[in-house]
Parts: structure tokens; sequence; C-alpha cells
């Protein structure tokens, strides 16, 4: 019997063990897929966002606040990468978009978000010279900054499980039971109890609520498609960049650097009825280009290196669900968690956490909390440093992606860490292997290579990333040169 | 008249052959082209490529070639028996690996050396 | 371990091995290669099928047969090597590089050699549009997990582009027991060698659908299903020509590109039409001393002319780390682009560096019978060449005498193709 088991180990729900894995208790985390920070973990915006956008009063608006301000510390302490950086709304010579930005301004300061400022055109060139020069003005927010949400949640889910906390990964959560005093929660892996339950299902919390009879939830999911360019393009921008909203209230497509110095572009926004799977086209990505484009005229699409959709979970609430199901005690929603979900993840368990002693759980604190986290970045280091480190372990001296610069000894070393990778893209979200300019054409078979002999497995059973995503088909010879001939 | 593009060399002439005409071809730049262009309407080969398994080298597969060419029309007969045959380290460029394939007086011959190792 | 060489060189494909012996041979005394695989030899090693070595060895080899060879004088030439060696900068003509083996090396050479070769181009970079499932392969990486790891990658195959590579890997995987569905180009030719087309998909009946792209892919895990439609003119898809081909595979063949984060690092200037340094004759960069040959400079076809222009890096390396006298009153010659030539090697020649002729390469924009080329100074032509036929696929190669480029009175060259006029 668990005393708390969490649906989904997504950002929210990695937060949410990492806060409940200092106190002493149980806690198991079921994730559908064969890695955390599956679903819309790995395609979003990857912005901590300053938090002037929210609705004053709205659960989002707290909560984005307190989320990045958490940020802060949880990223130096777990060693996630992460860096301060202002956004600019920008806004043309268009009295629509000219008071926009006023609103924008005055909705942040009653948020409580700090430093914010209205520039003038010339402020906002000098402060972001790569800001299309036609613009009239723009809202200033220092307080944002981008993150690694991949590196943001696993490094969560690692330390939780340092603590104690257990993942179940391909666990699909498919029948909740509610008995007596606790839950029978049926998985693909197996059968679990526990006593409380948490719904951090993402882009699938509705139907994870429908399983204990949860009504009034409608998952109204919107997808987004963006561009990552190379690290060429990423130089020339050091800002978030928004422009205002269209006639639909849509806040218009982003272009920012990522921590790991690429340009991205995007999202756009429509319906879709999957919770994460959703595809790219043609005539969105255009339309992208042309928006980027607008806002920052010094972008060469030339230098795409990847595109890429993503889902945000939305219900069709306007706000966050969270809280204690009505009909259900003990089993808590964290659902509805779209934008701004990233940047509030760590405020969103501190809520959980008081909505778990509010209904009776008995929090007490571990004696040994473990709350550090490191890992290496041979890019990043110095020769000298390098030098050292080879000496140590040799297998650093070994470059697998050449790209990133990512060796053989931090693909090693992501592989025994506490939540095992088990696919190349999972080594990719953990060390950046295969992220660059080549997309893995290079160090793909290698990694491939890696994993195998590492996890002790056949390359064959090496997958790309989730289930079903197998990459060989054969050994060569395997099959008859003839026989699948038509 | 046929038209052929010849491809013993990456210039890829086109060559006219006269099947009428005991097969002359015109349009070659060289004599392997015509050499080419006789054959090819009348008995086509092909040099076949491909790898074996190969045990004791650093490498799981060693490349291999038909040290001559085999007639098109018995390509996956001659590709059929490299399948289940593994080779052991170390070979050399131009070792014999398969003598004789299925008749043709073609052999499979390594075309790297590759030493033994772990 | 030694650290200071006569000439490293930054590679050891054939552009690396090519301009190692060569830099031997021009009596440089130590001489490095630094190759990051490990072994020597670069893609050929990958590339097992026939077709290397016409022009050089005057014989047909496959690719390992090809590297082989070079490997082997190179090692009779004492030519050192570090293999299974990443380098991480070049900074002058300090080569840090690294290793499991040997750790962290801080090396330098009298002159370097830039000959990393190319990459290729993604899904990401050419934008195909649909699901993002398992089973989509750059030829190249197909090629390696075939030829190397001797392992299957797809049953059921499509392929988009008409590069040599996606060529060679439809009748290798067809080989192996894959049905190859379809090859398709956007562009109205195959930017493939002919014979490719032949021996390739001809030989296998693999259609080939020139003015063809891409514009779906499904598949939630593995790719299922790959949408083709013909391109009009303006090379957009036109609706209603939509077919549908189910396969487990869709391999790529979309273009190489030089691989210059090193040289960019550097601060070497770069052509963004050949996206490789720019180059004068011999194949120096702007800066003195480093050379840059092969694919890293612009993207061969065949490795016999990567061969034939990295001996000349080689060589001129080993003179440049030479002592030598200092050279008064260069004069250099830009070459430029004339109409249908999209880019020339090398972008400048020094006449004093001349003893018998320039040889330029050069690729055109479209396909031509029967046409012209034309290099001239200002008004006055130098020289012309004729050719039956020219196509973007194919590089082309002049070679300009040194008395012609004695007579020239501007400080540039320009290279044009026209097509032949008919003489009434």
């Amino acid at each position: 019997m668990f005393d708390v088991l969490i649906v989904g180990c997504g950002v929210v729900g990695a937060a949410a063990a990492y806060q409940l894995s200092r106190y002493k208790l149980s806690v198991c985390v079921c994730e559908r897929y064969n890695d955390v920070a599956n679903g819309c973990t790995k395609a979003n915006t990857a912005i901590l966002h300053a938090g002037f956008d929210c609705p004053p009063g709205s659960m989002e608006a707290r909560l984005n606040l307190r989320g990045i301000k958490l940020a802060e510390e949880i990223c130096e302490k777990l060693d996630v990468e992460r860096i301060p950086m202002p956004t600019f709304i920008i806004a043309y010579d268009d009295p629509h978009e000219l008071s926009y930005i006023e609103e924008l301004y005055q909705r942040g300061v009653a948020n409580g978000v700090r430093g914010l400022r209205i520039v003038d055109h010339d402020e906002a060139l000098r402060l972001e010279p790569g800001l299309n020069p036609d613009i009239k003005a723009a809202l200033y927010a220092p307080g944002s900054g981008i993150i690694n949400p991949w590196e943001y949640c696993i490094a969560m889910a690692e330390t939780a499980v340092q603590n104690g906390v257990e993942v179940k990964l391909e666990s699909e959560v498919t029948a909740i039971e509610r008995k007596a005093d606790h839950f029978v929660v049926t998985t693909s892996s197996g059968v679990y109890e526990a006593r409380y339950v948490v719904n951090a299902g993402g882009g699938w919390s509705a139907q994870v609520y429908e399983l204990i009879g949860g009504c009034g939830l409608t998952q109204t999911n919107f997808a987004g498609q963006y561009y990552i360019l190379d690290k060429s393009q990423g130089e020339k921008l050091h800002s978030i960049v928004f422009p205002c909203p269209d006639e639909h209230g849509f806040k218009g497509i982003c272009v920012t650097p990522t921590v790991h110095g690429n340009l991205l572009v995007g999202p756009d926004c429509y319906e879709v009825q999957d919770g994460d799977h959703v595809g790219t086209d043609p005539t969105t990505l255009e339309n992208l280009k042309a928006e980027g484009h607008r806002s920052v005229p010094d972008i060469d699409f030339r230098e795409v290196i990847h595109e890429y959709a993503g889902v945000r979970p939305n219900t069709q609430i306007p706000d966050f669900v969270i809280g204690e199901a009505p009909e259900c005690p003990h089993f808590i929603n964290l659902a509805g968690i779209k934008s701004p979900g990233l940047s509030s993840a760590p405020a969103i368990a501190e809520e959980l956490e008081e909505i778990l002693e509010g209904c009776g759980l008995v929090l007490e604190k571990k004696e040994h909390f473990i709350d550090s986290r490191r890992r290496i970045r041979f890019r990043a280091l110095t020769n000298e440093e390098r030098r050292e480190l080879i000496a140590k372990n040799p297998l650093y001296g070994r470059v697998i992606c050449r790209c990133e610069t990512v060796t053989e000894g931090e693909i090693v070393e992501a592989i025994h860490r506490p939540i095992r990778p088990r696919t190349i893209d999972a080594i990719k979200r953990r060390c950046n292997a295969g992220m660059g300019r080549c997309q893995g054409g290079f160090c793909g078979p290698r990694v491939h290579e890696i994993l195998a002999r590492e996890l002790g497995v056949d390359e064959k059973d090496i997958l790309m990333d989730e289930q079903g995503t197998f990459l060989l088909t054969s050994e060569i010879k395997e099959v008859a040169a003839d026989e699948n001939r038509v | 008249m046929t038209e052929l593009i010849c491809i013993v060399c990456p210039r890829g002439c086109h060559l006219h052959v006269d099947e009428e005409n005991r097969f002359a071809v015109t349009g070659n730049s060289c004599e392997r082209g015509s050499e080419y262009g006789r054959t090819e309407l009348q008995n086509p080969t092909r040099v076949l490529t491909s790898i074996v398994r190969i045990e004791g080298a650093t490498g799981r597969c060693c490349p291999v070639k038909t040290d001559k060419a085999v007639p098109k029309k018995d390509i996956f007969r001659v590709m059929e028996v490299l399948r289940g045959l593994t080779i052991q380290a170390p070979v050399k460029t131009g070792d014999v690996l398969y003598a004789d394939v299925c008749g043709t007086g073609a052999a499979w011959v390594a075309t790297k050396d590759m030493e033994k190792g772990t | 371990m030694r650290t200071e060489y006569d000439v490293i060189v930054v590679g050891g494909g054939p552009a690396g091995l090519a301009a190692a012996c060569s830099a031997r041979e021009a009596g440089a005394k130590e001489v490095l290669v630094i190759e990051r695989d490990k072994e020597a030899g670069g893609i050929l090693n990958q590339c097992i099928h026939i077709g290397f070595g016409l022009h050089y060895f005057k014989e047909e080899l496959t690719g390992p047969e090809y590297a082989g060879r070079f490997v082997k004088r190179a090692r009779a030439l004492g030519v050192h090597f570090l293999l299974d060696t990443m380098v991480l900068a070049v900074e002058g003509h300090t080569v840090t590089a690294c290793s499991a083996g040997c750790g962290l090396l801080v090396l330098t050479g009298k002159a370097v050699v830039l000959a990393m070769g190319c990459r290729e181009r993604t899904r990401g970079a050419v934008a195909i549009p649909g699901d993002r499932p398992a089973g989509i392969f750059t030829a190249g990486t197909a090629q390696r997990y075939i030829n190397i790891e001797g392992r299957m990658v797809g049953r059921r195959v499509v392929i988009l582009g008409s590069g040599d590579i996606g060529l060679i890997m439809a009748r290798r995987m067809t080989l192996e027991g894959a049905k190859v569905l379809a090859c398709v180009e956007l562009m109205p030719y195959c930017n493939g060698l002919n014979r490719n087309i032949v021996q390739c998909l001809n030989d296998y009946g693999i259609p080939l659908y020139l003015s063809h792209t891409i514009t779906n892919v499904k598949g939630l895990h593995r790719v299922e299903q790959v949408t083709v439609a013909e391109v009009g003119p303006d090379r957009k898809p036109i609706p209603g020509t939509e077919m549908e081909f189910d396969c487990d595979t869709l391999l790529l063949s979309v273009g190489l590109i030089p691989e210059n984060e090193l040289t960019r690092n550097a601060a070497i200037p770069l052509d963004p039409a050949t996206k490789g340094a720019l180059v004068y004759e011999n194949m120096e960069t702007q800066a003195a001393g480093v050379f840059s040959c092969g694919n890293v400079v612009h993207v061969h076809d065949l490795v016999d002319f990567v061969t034939a222009e990295s001996e000349r890096a080689g060589a001129a390396a080993a003179g440049y780390a030479a002592p030598k006298v200092c050279q008064e009153g260069q004069r250099t010659l830009s070459v430029e682009r004339g109409a249908h030539v999209t880019y020339t090697v090398p972008q400048a020649i020094r006449t004093q560096n001349i003893s018998k002729n320039a040889e330029l390469s050069f690729r055109v924009n479209q396909v031509f019978r029967d046409s012209e080329i034309r290099v001239t100074d200002g008004e006055t032509l130098v020289c012309r060449f004729t050719r039956e036929h020219m196509a973007p696929g194919e590089m082309e190669h002049i070679t300009v005498p040194k008395v012609l480029l004695d007579k020239v009175k501007g400080d540039s060259l320009r290279v044009s193709v026209a097509a032949k006029e008919v003489q009434a």
C-alpha cells in the first residue's frame, strides 16, 4: 500500500513526487510511457514566464509567480539548465496593440510581477537589437527565463527516486477503484494500492479523472508547431519575443533562444483530439516562418534543424484545475495544466502538499533528504577540467555526438542514473546527444550500440522513443533476399 | 537499335546498340563502353557487393564483392549463398570467401583487411 | 607524445588521407592525421559498392578498397595517426583534440589541413510534414546500420531524394530483402549519376518519380504510410496528384552539407555558395597556412576528385611548412560566378603559385546539352570549353593554362555557361 500514487510523470508529476519525497511517505508514480518527461513536457516553448499574462486573481497567476521563484532554487540545487532572460511583447504603431501592452502591464502589476516596464522603440532596440525596427513600443519583463524542460522533470523525478519514491514506467493506469479507505489502481504493469491518488495526467487528465467517475472536465487540447534552428541563429537573440495577440486572442508566435543555444519559433494554436501525438503540416510551418520573421527579421530559416508539435493540456475551465475531487475524497486533480504549467510546476506541487495535508495525510519530514544532483557537461568544461576528467575516466575522452560535443562518459553515466533511460530519445533528453544540426545522423547508431551494451540487451530491442518505435527490423542475411519481394 | 546509358564509369555515356548489325555500339567514349553495350543486350552482368558476418574482428561485418561480373539473372541466387556464412578474422582484401558461386565462375572476395581484434 | 608537427590533418577520410600522403611526398617530415572513428577511411568504409577509383587508379574499386590503398600508402610513408580522437577546436595553427586513450591534446602544426567532410541534410532541414515515428533515416545512417553493423532498418522502403547515396541504398536494401517502392525527387532531374539510375533503380524495377515530393508521413510509432505528390514548376505539390505508399521506412537522400563548425569557430571565412571555406588555387583558406580540401570545401560526386584536390592541398601545406623565402608582389585573381554557375572552387587564384595550370571546379544550375563554358576577363574571352552534357548533379572541372592566366588584365575571372550557338 502506497501513501500516495501519482498518475503521470511529466513535469507536474515529477514536481509532486519531488515535493512529497521529503516526507516519510511511500510514494509511487505511474507513467504510461517508457520514460518520464515524454508527453507535453517534451514539446513546449521551454519558457519560465514572468507572470504578467495570467488573469489577476487566478490560480495560474499565483502559481506562475511562485513557480518561477522556486525554479531558481531547484535548478541550482538539481543542476538543471536555466537562463534568466527578459521577455518583450512587441507592439507596432497600432492603437490596439499599444493599448494591449498597456493592459498587460497593468495585469502584470496586479499579479505582483516586478520590473515590468513599457519601453519605447529606441530603448527596446537598444535592449534587444534583434527586434523588428518597425515596432513602436514593447512591454519589457525582466523576470522571465528559459529552461531545459526535460531535464527539469528528469532531475526532480530522479531526486524523488533517490529519496525513496518508486517511478514505474510503462504503467498506464487503466482503472481506479475506490475502496473504503484506499484506491486500487490497475495499470499495464500491475495493480497497486494507495491511500491517495494524484492525477497529473497532462493531456489525458480528464480521462484519468473519469476513471473514478469524475465528470465535468472536458479535455480540449490545443496543439502548436515549432521550428528549431541552428545555433548560428540562436546567437542572434538574447530575449523571449512575443507579438501582440491576433483578433482571436491567440498569444502569437514566440521567438526565443533555448538553453542549448538554438532558436525556437512557435507555437501556433489549434484544437486536437489526441493528448500528445501531433504532427506538423506545411501550411502551419510556412506561417511560423512569416510570423517569426516579422518579430525578428534577421532569422535565416535555411538554418532550420528540426520541427515538432506539442500539446497544451487544456480543459474547458479557463484556469488550472487543482484540488480534491468533489465526488471522490482523497483523489486530487492536478488537471488542465496548460501554459504556464512548466513555470508553475513546483508551486503546483506545494499546493498539492497543502491539499493532501488538508485531507488528512500526515507529513513528517525525513531526516536525510537528498536535495542535490550534479551532472557533467563536457562541452561546458575548461580544457583543464576536461583533462582531469578524462584522466579519471577515459570514456569522457570519446566524443559520441559531434554536433553537441557529448562524450561516451556522459551517456554511460546517464544510463546508470536512478531512472534508467532505455531509448535513443531518452538519451537525447538527458545528454543532448542527437539534438544538434545532424539530428543524430552521426551519433544515433553509436548511442544505440552504447545503450545495448550498457543495458545488456540486443540492439534490435533498443527503441527510438516510446513503445513501438523500433529502429531495426532484422539482422542482415536473416531474411532471404527474395522473401519479402512481391 | 537500343539506347542505353553506360554504367561502366560515372560519365554515363548514351550508347546506341545495333542488334541488327552484330551489336555494334556507338556513342561510347571508351572500349569498355562498347563492351558493356554488347554484353548488356546479350548477357547482362553485374559486379555484386555485400557484407558477411565476421567473428574475431573489431567489426561485425566484412565487406565483400564478386571478383567478376555475374549474370544479372543470377543476382539473387549469388546473394543467397552469403546467408548463414560467417567468416573468421583475420582476412585480407582479395581473400576468396566463397569460390565459384552458383557455377558462375565468380568468387565472393573480401574487400577489406580485417585484423583480429575484440 | 609529439605535440609539434609540420602538417596536422583534421579528418582521416579520403581527403585527409590524400592530403597527408602528398604532404609527406612533398617533403613534410612529421605529418599527423586526426580521425574521430576507430579506423581511417571515413565514409568510404561504409560505401561497400563499386564505383571508386576509375580516374585515380584506373580500376573500379569498392569504398573500403579505395580507402585501404590510401591507409597502406600513408602508413608506408610514416604518417602519424591519432584514431578515435575528436578535434574540439582549431585556433590559428593550434589543434585541440581529445580521445579516450590520449586524453586532452593540444597540438600545433606549421600548417593545418581541414578535411572534415560533410554531413547529410535531415528531415528537419527539409521540413517533411506529418507524424514523427521511427523509421525515418538519412540514407547514410541506414548505410552505416546495414553495412557496418549488419542490421536491417526496414522492409518496405520509400526514398526521398535522388542523391547517389539514396540510389545506392535502394539497390542495397533490395539485395538484402527489402522492397523499395519508390524513389522520389523534387527536381525535374535526377541528382545522382546516370549509371546509378540504371544499375540501382532500373535493374530492380524501382520507379523514379521526378518532380514529386512527400507531402505527409503517417505512423504513430513506426512509419506506416507516406504520401507522394507531383510538384508544379514552383515546386509546390499539385492537389489531386497524391499517391500513397504503405511502407515502414523512409530514407532521405536530400543533400550533403560541408561540416564546417571547426572552420567557422576558427573565424575562417566561408563561401555561402559552397558552405565551405573560401580557398585559393592551392586550397589555402583565408587563414595563412590553414588549408581545406574535399567535401568540407564543396560536396563532390566522385572520390577521385576529392583525392586530386586534396593532394594539391597536402603538397601546398608541406610547402607552407617548409622554410621559404618571402614572396613579394602576389597577384590575386578572384574567380566569379557567371551565368548558370552556382559556385566555383577555388574562389581566388594567386597566379605566382601556378606552375602550369589552374584547376577550377564548379556546378551548373540546370541541365545543359551541347553547351559552352566560358572563362572571361571583363569583355575578353580567356578560354572556352565545350560539353555535350552538364547537370547540377555532376561537378564540372576545367583547366586554365598559366599562359592564359598571365594575359588577364583585370583582377577577376568570370566562369559562365551558355548553350552553344548553332553555326549557320
